[in-house]
C-alpha cells in the first residue's frame, strides 16, 4: 500500500495520465489495427457478414500463389540493387559535403530537394521521362551522346533498375542530412591527428570518418533494408508489377489481394509474413552486429 | 509548488484522455447503425443515401439530380433520399462498406458483379425487382450478369454497352486511309496500323494491358476471334485460357508489335492511361467499350471529329463479341425497407429514362445543357425494339458525333453477345495481363508457354471455386 502511495507521490501516476492520451491514440491506430491484422489473417472476411475462421488456408494460399516467390526475388532484387546504388551515395556525397569550404548549405539543399516532391508527383514524373521512344525525356539526352533508345520501365529486364534509379533519386537527400549531421560530431582532432602521422585524404575517410560513422551507418542500412523491402509506391504507380510481373513486389502484392480482389485474409496473412521475416532479420542484424555497435 | 504542478498535470492528462475516448466513441456510433434507421418495411419513415450525385462544378446536372430526388421524395412521402457524390472505386469499396460510408445504392461496372455476389457485398432483392412491372422484359444476357447460379438478382442493369475498335479519323486521313470504310477485318486492322504507325510515328494499333485491362481485351480479342476463356457452367467449370481463340489473338498482337512496329513504344496502358494517349493523337486504333466516347470528352478532350467508332471484325466459327454496362446494387447490410426503398429509386432514377418518354426527355436535357455527352451508342438492356424507342425520344437533342459511330450502330446489334467468363473473371484477367506484356515486351516470348502457364494458374482457382 506504501508502495502504491510512494508510486503515487513519486509522479507515477501523472506520468501514466499524461502518457495515456500517446497510449490511446497508438493504441487505437497503430496496435489495434496490427492485432486485428494478425486475427484477420486466420479468417475469410467480407468486412460485412461475421468473418469464418479458416485456420491456416489464407497462409497457404499466399504461399502456393505463383505470383509470391516472383514477389519475393523481386522485392529482395529492389532491395539489392536499391543498396548497392542507395548506400553508397548518400554517404560519398555527406562526405564529399562535408569537405566542402563554401556553398555547403546549397548544396545541401539541393540533395534534399527530391525529398521536397512529394512521392506521387515525382514517380508520376519519372514515368514521363523514362518514356521509350526516341523522343523520350531521358532517351533524347543519351541520343545526345549516340546512346539508345533505352525501353525503360518498357521492358522486364531494364524495369526494376529504373525504379531503383528513382527511388534512389528520391530517397538520398535525407540519408545525405543525417550523414552531414553525425558528421559533425566527428571530432577534428583527429584528422588533425591523422594528418600529423601522414594520412592522405582516403586514410583520413576509411580510418577516422568511417570507424566513428559506424553507428550511424549501422542504423541506417536496418533503416534502408526494412523501407526497401516495403517498396510500393514506385511500382505500383510507375509499372503496376509489369512487365511481365518483373516489378511485382510483396507489398504490391498485398495491395492487389486486399484491394483488387477483395480478399482481405490474404493480404493480411502476407503482411503477417513480412513483418515476421522483418523482425526476425532485424534481431539476427542487431546480434551480428553488436560487436560493431557504438552503443 | 512543484507538488501543485503534478496535480494539475495529471489532471490534464486526464482530460485530454477522456476526451480522446469520447471522440472515439462519438464517431462509432453513428457507423455501427450504418447511419440510417432500419425497419420492415410498409410505410414506415425510411433513409437512403444515394450515389453519383453530379460535383457542384457540373452545376445543371446536379441541379438536375436533387430535382429529381424531390420529385422522388414528393412521390414517396416516407422516403427520405441523402444524394451523395460517391462513385464506385474497386479500391475503396469494400473499406467504405466496412466503415458504414458507403450510399445504400451505388453504380458499378458489370465486370465486378459475380465477384461482388461471390463475396457476398451485394444484397438479394431479387423479390423487390420480380415486383417490377418490367421485370420480365430484361435482355436475359444482360440480367445475368446481375444474377448468381441460382438466378437470385443482385443488382440492376441500367446501361449496357459492346467492345467496339475505336479510331482516330484524323490519323486514317494522314496515312491516307478512308476514315468511313473503317477496318472490316483483323487483317485489315493490321494493315490499316501499319499504314497509320508509318504515316504518323505514333502507335497504329495500341492495347490496355495493366490493373486487369489487359486480360480484358485480350478475352474481348479472343471472343471476336470465336475462342472462350472458360467452358461449362454452374459448378462444372474449367480455364480454357489456351484455346486457339487467344493463341490467334496473342499472334496477332505479336505480329502487330514486332513484325510491323505497328504499336509504338508505350505498353503498359490502363483504361485511363490508354483514352488519355488516344485522345492526345498518339494512337491510331484500340478496342474499348462503345461507351469511352462519354469518358474520351469529359475527361480527356478529345476533337469531336476525330473520332470513329466501328465494331470489331468477328472471325471464325462462334465468333461473338463482349458486353460491359453499368449495374446499380444495394448495400449487403440494407434492412428490408432500405431494400424496398432502394429499388424504388432505382426504378424511379435510372430505369424511367429508359421507359418513360417525360423522364428520358428531362435527364437528356440535363446532359445537354452541360455539354455532357448524349446519344453514344448503347445496347439494349431490355430489347432492340425498346432501345430504338427511348433513342428516338431524344434523338433530336443527340450532341454526339453520330455519323462517325454508325459503323457500330448500324451492326452491333448483329453481333452476339458474349458475356464474361463466369468465374474469377477478375483473377484470370490479372493472369493474363503478364502474357499481354509479355507479348508485347519480350520478342521471343513463347505463346503456347504462356498460356499452358497461364492456364494452369486459373484452372486452380476455378477449381478452389
Amino acid at each position: 500500500m506504501s508502495a502504491t502511495i510512494r508510486w503515487v507521490r513519486g509522479g507515477g501516476l501523472s506520468t501514466l495520465l499524461l502518457l495515456l492520451p500517446l497510449l490511446l491514440v497508438f493504441g487505437y491506430f497503430a496496435w489495434f489495427p496490427i492485432g486485428r491484422a494478425v486475427v484477420m489473417s486466420f479468417q475469410e472476411t467480407n468486412l460485412v457478414a461475421d468473418p469464418a475462421w479458416v485456420g491456416l488456408d489464407n497462409f497457404r494460399q499466399v504461399l502456393d500463389d505463383p505470383l509470391f516467390w516472383t514477389s519475393v526475388r523481386n522485392t529482395f532484387f529492389f532491395t539489392g540493387l536499391a543498396l548497392l546504388f542507395g548506400y553508397p551515395v548518400p554517404l560519398v556525397l555527406a562526405v564529399v559535403m562535408s569537405e566542402l569550404r563554401r556553398g555547403k548549405g546549397l548544396y545541401s539543399g539541393l540533395a534534399y530537394l527530391p525529398v521536397v516532391v512529394p512521392p506521387v508527383v515525382a514517380v508520376l514524373l519519372w514515368r514521363f521521362f523514362y518514356d521509350a521512344s526516341q523522343t523520350g525525356v531521358f532517351n533524347t539526352i543519351f541520343g545526345w551522346v549516340g546512346l539508345g533508345p533505352f525501353a525503360w520501365i518498357q521492358d522486364a529486364s531494364s524495369a526494376m533498375p529504373s525504379l531503383v534509379l528513382q527511388a534512389t533519386w528520391a530517397n538520398a537527400g535525407a540519408t545525405v542530412l543525417i550523414y552531414l549531421a553525425a558528421l559533425t560530431a566527428v571530432r577534428g582532432d583527429l584528422y588533425d591527428a591523422a594528418e600529423v602521422d601522414g594520412a592522405g585524404l582516403w586514410r583520413k575517410i576509411g580510418h577516422v570518418t568511417l570507424p566513428q560513422l559506424r553507428g550511424v551507418l549501422l542504423i541506417t542500412l536496418i533503416l534502408q533494408v526494412i523501407a526497401t523491402f516495403q517498396v510500393f509506391t514506385e511500382p505500383y504507380l510507375m509499372t503496376n508489377g509489369g512487365p511481365q510481373n518483373a516489378t511485382v513486389t510483396v507489398l504490391l502484392q498485398i495491395y492487389n489481394y486486399a484491394f483488387r480482389f477483395g480478399d482481405y485474409g490474404a493480404a493480411t496473412a502476407l503482411s503477417v509474413l513480412l513483418a515476421l521475416f522483418l523482425a526476425v532479420m532485424s534481431a539476427v542484424y542487431f546480434r551480428l552486429t553488436r560487436s560493431w555497435s557504438t552503443t | 509548488m512543484s507538488s501543485t504542478r503534478r496535480h494539475l498535470g495529471a489532471v490534464a492528462a486526464a482530460v485530454m484522455a477522456v476526451s480522446l475516448v469520447a471522440a472515439c466513441g462519438s464517431d462509432d456510433e453513428p457507423a455501427a447503425d450504418g447511419g440510417s434507421p432500419g425497419g420492415d418495411g410498409g410505410d414506415e419513415q425510411v433513409t437512403i443515401s444515394v450515389s453519383n450525385l453530379p460535383p457542384a462544378t457540373e452545376s445543371a446536372t446536379r441541379e438536375a439530380f436533387l430535382a429529381r430526388v424531390e420529385e422522388f421524395e414528393a412521390a414517396n412521402p416516407n422516403i427520405t433520399v441523402e444524394p451523395s457524390e460517391y462513385e464506385w472505386d474497386v479500391t475503396t469499396f469494400a473499406a467504405q462498406l466496412a466503415g458504414g460510408t458507403l450510399p445504400t445504392t451505388f453504380e458499378f461496372p458489370f465486370t465486378d458483379g459475380q465477384a461482388m455476389i461471390e463475396r457476398g457485398q451485394l444484397v438479394d432483392i431479387t423479390a423487390e425487382v420480380q415486383a417490377l412491372p418490367y421485370a420480365d422484359s430484361f435482355n436475359p444476357s444482360v440480367l445475368e450478369v446481375a444474377q448468381d447460379d441460382s438466378g437470385s438478382i443482385f443488382a440492376v442493369p441500367t446501361t449496357a454497352y459492346g467492345m467496339g475498335l475505336h479510331y482516330n479519323r484524323a490519323m486514317f486521313e494522314q496515312a491516307g486511309l478512308d476514315p468511313d470504310t473503317p477496318p472490316a477485318s483483323w487483317a485489315e486492322v493490321r494493315e490499316y496500323a501499319d499504314a497509320i504507325a508509318e504515316a504518323t510515328g505514333q502507335a497504329g494499333f495500341a492495347q490496355m494491358s495493366q490493373n486487369n485491362t489487359g486480360g480484358w481485351i485480350l478475352t474481348t480479342l479472343t471472343y471476336a476471334l470465336g475462342g472462350r476463356m472458360e467452358d461449362g457452367s454452374g459448378d462444372d467449370v474449367t480455364a480454357t485460357l489456351d484455346n486457339d481463340g487467344t493463341k490467334a489473338a496473342l499472334e496477332l498482337l505479336r505480329q502487330l508489335r514486332w513484325e510491323d512496329d505497328a504499336m509504338g513504344d508505350n505498353f503498359l496502358f490502363d483504361w485511363g492511361t490508354i483514352n488519355q494517349a488516344f485522345a492526345a493523337g498518339q494512337v491510331g486504333m484500340y478496342i474499348g467499350g462503345s461507351d469511352v466516347y462519354n469518358s474520351l470528352v469529359t475527361e480527356n478532350g478529345i476533337d469531336p471529329d476525330s473520332y470513329g467508332l466501328t465494331v470489331l471484325p468477328l472471325e471464325g466459327g462462334d465468333a461473338g463479341v463482349l458486353g460491359g454496362g453499368t449495374i446499380v446494387g444495394v448495400r449487403p447490410d440494407a434492412s428490408e425497407a432500405e431494400r424496398d426503398a432502394a429499388v424504388k429509386w432505382i426504378d424511379f432514377f435510372y430505369m424511367s429514362k429508359l421507359t418513360q418518354q417525360d423522364a428520358a426527355l428531362a435527364d437528356a436535357e440535363a446532359l445537354v445543357a452541360t455539354d455532357a455527352p448524349l446519344g453514344t451508342p448503347a445496347l439494349p438492356i431490355f430489347g432492340a425494339e425498346q432501345l430504338a424507342e427511348s433513342d428516338a425520344w431524344v434523338a433530336d437533342l443527340v450532341n454526339v458525333p453520330l455519323e462517325q459511330m454508325m459503323p457500330f450502330k448500324e451492326s452491333i446489334l448483329d453481333q452476339p453477345l458474349v458475356p464474361e467468363p463466369p468465374v474469377r473473371a477478375q483473377d484470370l484477367y490479372a493472369e493474363l495481363d503478364a502474357v499481354v506484356q509479355a507479348v508485347l515486351t519480350d520478342e521471343n516470348a513463347d505463346i503456347e508457354a504462356l498460356l499452358e502457364t497461364a492456364n494452369g494458374n486459373v484452372s486452380s482457382l476455378v477449381e478452389a471455386g
